[in-house]
């Protein structure tokens, strides 16, 4: 499982519990994991309700293969709108491969709903909005938004729980539903490859070349030299 | 080594393999320095369902057997025992229920010990009385619908932090061991008070304390069956809980035979790793042997036990007494092997042999194991 969804995934288990417990008005709430991917992903939903989601969906299909960010957005939105009572989307802040974070932003934007970044807390929520707090740069922000809404988080927000028994249980007799490009009534030209706006072409890692110098002399002649050396660079 | 384990066993290993790494380890020299009771890692532990193995499911548990328990314990011991002596000694504490008790006392009690939310104790030593039951100074009066409880129970483990105990006083201080009875009696019960913290060699992450009952009025009903059983209670509780016991002294032990093993091939002298020295190579092989063998006494015990079997007591008093003398013989060899280093409290192998030492004691010496052996086999021959 991608470690961002990890936080996701408990975020979403302690709200249904939280929920259930009545401090929130005792609301029936359900968690659902939702993972576009080929077959096998269905282990990491199964791996999702050992650790407390109710059930698991799994958008598989030929063509959803070499999707980018837009293509996944897309097809994750068909399936989130054909679910279609949902309250709240949690997302991991990023994938820990592409790393560009856009998936959640791109799929608010697919379900016209607002998209909060980087959430650290969950601070209040009933069934109508959500109150939370993130963490930017230089400052903290405390928003507001109506429900549904999207939210990401990273691991900031929980300490994820390890796996029940009996969710291990649970999961290893879960039957978990794949929806295909049928199923999600999603043309070709949306999904996958052909969905994509972008094309990983190739993954390298930057060659980063050293230049060393030694400065010799006594320690006072060190200093004076390595003074002057950063003066020039501009560093000081 | 391959136990030919069910998917769900596996499971169990799996989930204390998670918690050792990702909380205990962590965290255990601090627990163990400072002598923090780990609070949080059994809420983990109880979020985990470890508490319910010990239960039938019709009391919120899963019903498994004492082999689940012994394997869990097992594990949790790899990681650090005075957690697994906190989380086994919750289940000794309810074992009395779980075998005595009343229907309604185990509908009252036993879903919440499942569960995690509440720790158990179990009450039976004193300062006069560990090993010999009869010397128990505690008393119960029977006053109308009411027992009366004074005296002070030692070394307790889990007071303080446990919320419901199974004490062990005397109704009838005439009869001896035969005058002992066994009540539930819950935390925050006037006249119930905790003592001395106990500062120790080893488990130091485990409380142990004295309990104070002071004329600690309880319901007549928290008795457990009827006076006079105490002493067989204790008894049969000791049959099923022992193999754990001999299980935290495997799960040390593998936890220094592993330390001892990787420490052999990084450590070099007279330019070779010491674990090319024969030296080396026999205590290792000696301890794996040793260790193994544990193992698998325990899980026969264990095996035996939840097939039903009735008479026990001998099995359950050897595999403790073998497993506590091999991990007391493995962690000092772990020491060795690390030498200098293994003496320094950097790493984790002199913590292990400390905390090996209280498997030879607590439950039971090991003199009173081989009592129990040796009286059994006189009683009914070598079988």
């Amino acid at each position: 499982m991608n470690p961002f969804d990890t936080y996701a995934i408990e975020e979403g288990v302690r709200l249904k519990e939280r929920f259930n417990s009545g401090n929130n008005g005792n609301l029936d709430v359900e968690v659902i994991a939702v993972s576009m991917g080929p077959p096998q992903a269905e282990e990491v939903l199964k791996e999702s309700i050992s650790l407390g989601v109710d059930s698991g969906l799994l958008l598989s299909d030929r063509a959803f293969a070499g999707a980018d960010t837009w293509a996944t957005a897309a097809t994750l939105a068909r399936a989130i709108k054909k679910i279609d009572d949902y309250k709240l989307i949690i997302l991991g802040k990023q994938t820990f491969d592409g790393d560009t974070g856009q998936v959640g932003p791109e799929l608010a934007h697919k379900l016209n709903l607002p998209f909060i970044g980087y959430v650290s807390s969950i601070l209040e929520i009933d069934y109508k909005k959500v109150k939370v707090k993130r963490l930017m740069e230089d400052r903290y922000e405390i928003i507001e938004t109506r429900l549904p809404a999207a939210i990401s988080v990273g691991k900031d927000i929980n300490v994820p729980r390890v796996p029940s028994l009996r969710g291990k249980l649970k999961a290893k007799k879960a039957e978990i539903p794949v929806w295909d490009k049928n199923c999600l009534d999603i043309k070709e030209k949306e999904a996958g490859l052909s969905g994509s706006y972008t094309k990983v072409i190739k993954i390298f890692t930057p060659k980063v070349k050293h230049e060393v110098k030694i400065i010799k002399g006594s320690a006072d002649e060190q200093v004076n030299e390595l003074y002057k050396e950063l003066k020039e660079l501009g560093v000081i | 080594m391959r136990y030919f384990l069910t998917e769900e066993q596996q499971m169990i290993i799996d989930i204390c393999r998670q918690i050792v790494d990702e909380r205990i380890i962590p965290a255990r020299a601090e627990l163990d320095e400072k002598g923090i009771f780990p609070t949080e890692i059994l809420k983990e532990v109880g979020k985990s369902d470890l508490f319910r193995l010990f239960v039938p499911e019709e009391y919120g548990g899963m019903g498994t057997g004492i082999f689940e328990v012994c394997i869990a314990t097992e594990e949790l011991s790899r990681g650090d025992m005075g957690v697994a002596t906190s989380y086994a000694a919750s289940g000794l504490g309810f074992i009395p229920i779980l075998i005595y008790g009343s229907e309604e006392q185990k509908k009252k009690y036993l879903p919440q010990l499942a569960s995690g939310e509440k720790l158990a104790a179990f009450g039976l030593t004193e300062s006069e009385a560990g090993s010999d039951v009869g010397g128990i100074r505690t008393t119960a009066k029977l006053d109308g619908d009411y027992y009366i409880l004074n005296g002070t129970k030692q070394w307790i483990t889990n007071g303080g932090e446990a919320d419901i105990y199974t004490i062990f006083a005397m109704t009838d201080p005439g009869k001896g061991a035969r005058g002992a009875s066994t009540f539930i009696v819950e935390r925050d019960t006037p006249g119930f008070n905790f003592g001395k913290k106990e500062d120790k060699l080893g488990i130091r992450s485990s409380a142990t304390r004295e309990l104070i009952f002071t004329d600690c009025k309880i319901p007549r009903e928290n008795i457990i069956t009827r006076e006079g059983m105490g002493f067989i209670i204790a008894m049969k509780t000791f049959d099923q809980s022992r193999p754990a016991v001999g299980a935290q002294a495997v799960g040390v032990a593998q936890a220094a035979l592993e330390e001892a093993l990787n420490y052999s091939k990084i450590r070099k002298q007279f330019g070779a790793a010491i674990s090319s020295f024969q030296a080396i190579q026999h205590m290792l092989a000696d301890m794996a042997t040793n260790v193994e063998a544990a193992r698998a006494l325990i899980y026969q015990t264990a095996k035996v036990i939840d097939s039903g079997e009735k008479n026990i007591g001998r099995l359950s008093a050897m595999s403790k007494l073998f497993a506590s003398d091999m991990a007391m013989k493995v962690t000092i060899d772990a020491v060795q092997i690390l030498g200098g280093y293994g003496y320094m409290k950097d790493y984790p192998v002199e913590r292990m042999m400390r905390d090996a030492k209280i498997t030879q004691i607590y439950e039971g010496t090991n003199q009173i194991q081989r009592n129990i052996i040796a009286l059994d086999l006189i009683k009914r021959g070598v079988l």
